[in-house]
């Protein structure tokens, strides 16, 4: 029995800023001091506050470590481990409270926060099979199996509210009573983890933290609907989060928990996992078939739907990630406490990644209602630097932005798509004012150009053709004809795509046109960039008032733009400019101005 | 997995094992003296005996820390015992042997074990 247990985060975040040498640093420390037996290293899922990572949490004390490096392990041990003396500098500052540690859920991060879909993200390990069980693990399939019928399963599904979290919100007990009266010799589970939105990573977060509630609940769905088999489309990306998929599938079948006679009632379920090679198209779910089948990832038209013909021209459910993770919690909690939280038709919480121009970039998960005020100020901590806020884009490129003077908009299915957003799979990017509008909405459709599987033309032609006008605007070529063109070019673009990717891609130009039309306005009419990022539109200037003569801007100056004698103002050869900027970081007298 | 029974028989068997990381903040806590001077006198085999023992009988919310030196360094391995709403009990020369009783008779029963106690060992 260990007496200490140091949870530290494995999840992509952190293992990028080094955790795996810090727990290799750990486990020998700890055995040079003899402590191998009374201390255990536990490598977890994603705390959700990656901005602070490396993330360590000793227990019992529940002591939250942040930004630890290796060389601060011999102190960890020899003292917190060893003496029980707490490292007090590495502690996260929020959970400091006069002498004594603050609960972790306390800080103004965690505070607000409702765990279901995470709820086990960072507490657990999630290559032990043992440990997801200790915490309730597959009690709900075993409920389901012994108290319901697969009937009365669908109807708490129904019952609790719940949507797709992947971007459409389609109710997910309506999709299952959809496919479970189609009468096959074969039905499929697919669960959508090809989580391709920039700026999203909370399905990646569910599988590297807490694989074996993916287990459980694609069971449960197979139950319900009759299926036997089901598959885990997953992208090759996100190596950590496969690996620990595999390691628990395994571990699931070996114990008993996948396979033939699932607890000894006959029901059968099986699972697999399926690598997308990085295509963004094949998030959408008739891509995806088509890509499980082995063909090349395009969608295919609908009706008819997965429910009738999915994968294999069989019926098949297709959730994301995030849906699954809530359905063992609803079964077993039951479909009146999901339905307790969130709004009158967005149930339940919703995970968000909090990234950009934002103090605690990570993941958080609350109910939904919860205003973008109080996600942004007070559990994401504001905008760094004292900037000012501007937009929150969400949905990533299918969805679209939220302007500052909303900011207090709860925010829920039914609101986002009222101001012309989507909650998407729940990417939300912070900006500040210095992003320019126009090239945001650009950054995206560059993105959706490269994705565009090509098969239909709307979306092929259509989205090039969105960005070169894009690309004009920005490029200070751009005529108040072409913002008209670009407007009913989206329209075209939304009503004619074959699918998802297609009918979605111009949302981040329409919101951005919605709510920043006179950014549009001055890039094409005064030809200047209002947020100064677009370079074609701005110069640098020397104000001859200001400049000492100092010649440091003319030493740095990479491309020798800048002349002028020894204290005398120095001038700027704009045709030589690159407009990097070093010039105005490098004077001392403010001198250089960007205009 | 044959039946429901085994699954329930695995989580209990591994939420003993977890344990350490519930209840730290509230409820009873253990505190084992392990400076320098209580570590020399014998303070780790206590401190591990009471986590073992705590997590046997499956004790939640009796959280097992540790402290450094509380000052009386003769009677190491010095443990307080802290129950919400009763007076500190300290503890002085402590051994693994000891730790059986203190836990069967104050944390579960509410009992102090009195001959143990530091007071006891000044008089």
């Amino acid at each position: 029995m260990y007496r200490s247990h140091v949870l530290v985060c494995g999840g992509t975040g952190c293992t990028s800023s080094n955790s795996q040498a810090i727990i290799e640093a750990l486990e020998k420390e700890i055995a040079a001091n003899d402590l191998t037996k009374e201390v255990q290293v536990v490598r977890t899922g994603c705390f959700g506050l990656c901005a602070l990572g490396p993330i360590m949490i000793v227990y019992p004390e529940g002591c939250f470590y942040s930004c630890v490096k290796v060389e601060d392990i011999p102190e960890i041990v020899s003292e917190h481990l060893l003496k029980g003396r707490i490292v007090t500098r590495l502690l996260y500052d929020e959970t400091v409270e006069g002498d004594g540690v603050k609960a972790l859920n306390e800080t103004d991060f965690y505070k607000k926060q409702v765990r279901v879909a995470l709820r086990n993200c960072g507490v657990i390990n999630p290559e032990s099979m043992d440990e997801y069980i200790a915490n309730d693990g597959y009690q709900a399939l075993a409920k389901c199996l012994t108290e319901y019928t697969p009937e009365q399963v669908i109807q708490i599904v129904t019952d609790s509210g719940l949507r797709g979290r992947g971007g459409g919100g389609f109710p997910t007990g309506r999709k299952w009573a959809l496919t479970a009266p189609n009468k096959a010799d074969q039905k499929y589970v697919v669960c959508n983890a090809d989580e391709g939105d920039p700026g999203a990573f909370m399905d990646r977060s569910v599988l590297e933290g807490d694989p074996h509630c993916l287990i459980e609940a694609m069971a449960i769905a197979g139950y319900a609907i009759g299926a036997t088999k089901g598959y885990v489309y997953v992208r090759a990306e996100y190596p950590i989060a496969v690996r620990r998929l595999q390691i628990a599938i395994d571990a699931a079948r070996e114990a008993g928990l996948l396979g033939k006679d699932i607890f000894g009632t006959g029901f059968e379920f099986d699972l697999e996992i399926r690598l997308g090679a990085g295509a963004f198209v094949c998030g959408e779910e008739t891509a995806l078939m088509t890509s499980i089948e082995g063909n090349r990832g395009e969608p295919r038209p609908r009706p008819p739907y997965p429910a009738v013909k999915g994968l294999y021209g069989k019926p098949t459910v297709e959730n994301n990630v995030e849906t699954f993770a809530n359905i063992p919690q609803i079964i077993l909690r039951g479909a009146d406490w999901f339905a307790s939280m969130g709004t009158e038709k967005s149930k339940g919480t919703k995970v968000f990644a909090l990234g950009g121009k934002i103090k605690h970039t990570g993941l958080v998960e609350i109910p939904m209602g919860t205003t973008l005020r109080e996600i942004i100020e007070e559990i994401g901590g504001g905008i760094p630097n004292g900037k000012k806020f501007k937009a929150a884009q969400t949905g990533g490129p299918s969805g679209g932005c939220i302007p500052a003077d909303l900011i207090d908009t709860p925010v829920d299915y039914d609101n986002l798509i009222a101001i012309g957003c989507m909650m998407g799979s729940g990417g939300l990017i912070v900006m500040d004012e210095d992003t320019c509008m126009v090239d945001m909405a650009k950054f995206f459709l560059e993105f959706t150009v490269d994705e565009s599987c090509g098969k239909c033309t709307p979306c092929r032609v259509g989205t090039k053709r969105l960005l070169e006008k894009l690309e004009k605007i920005t490029e200070g070529k751009g005529t108040l004809q072409d913002i008209d063109e670009l407007e009913q070019l989206c329209y075209y673009i939304k009503e004619n795509s074959l699918c998802g990717l297609g009918q979605t891609a111009p949302n981040p130009v329409l919101s951005t046109l919605r709510f920043f039309r006179d950014e549009y306005i001055a890039h094409v009419v005064d030809k200047k960039c209002p947020a100064g990022v677009c370079k074609s539109l701005m110069h640098y200037e020397i104000i001859a008032d200001k400049c000492k003569g100092c010649t440091a801007c003319a030493r740095k100056c990479p491309v020798g733009a800048i002349s002028g004698a020894v204290k005398e103002p120095h001038v700027i050869d704009t045709e030589k400019c690159i407009k990097c900027g070093v010039c105005m970081e490098t004077c001392k007298f403010g001198a250089i101005v960007k205009q | 997995m044959k039946s429901i029974a085994e699954l329930q028989a695995l989580r209990e068997k591994a939420r003993a094992n977890m344990q350490v990381r519930e209840g730290s903040h509230d409820g009873t806590r253990v505190v084992v003296g392990m400076a320098t001077c209580g570590i020399a006198a014998g303070a780790r085999p206590v401190l591990n005996a009471f986590a073992d023992e705590v997590a046997k009988r499956q004790l939640k919310q009796v959280a097992v820390v540790q402290t450094g030196c509380i000052g009386m360094c003769q009677f190491e391995p010095i443990v307080e015992v802290l129950v919400p709403g009763k007076e500190k009990v300290t503890y002085g020369k402590v051994t693994p042997e000891k730790v059986a009783r203190i836990v069967a008779d104050h944390l579960v029963n509410g009992n102090p074990v009195v001959e143990y106690t530091v007071a006891n060992l000044m008089k």
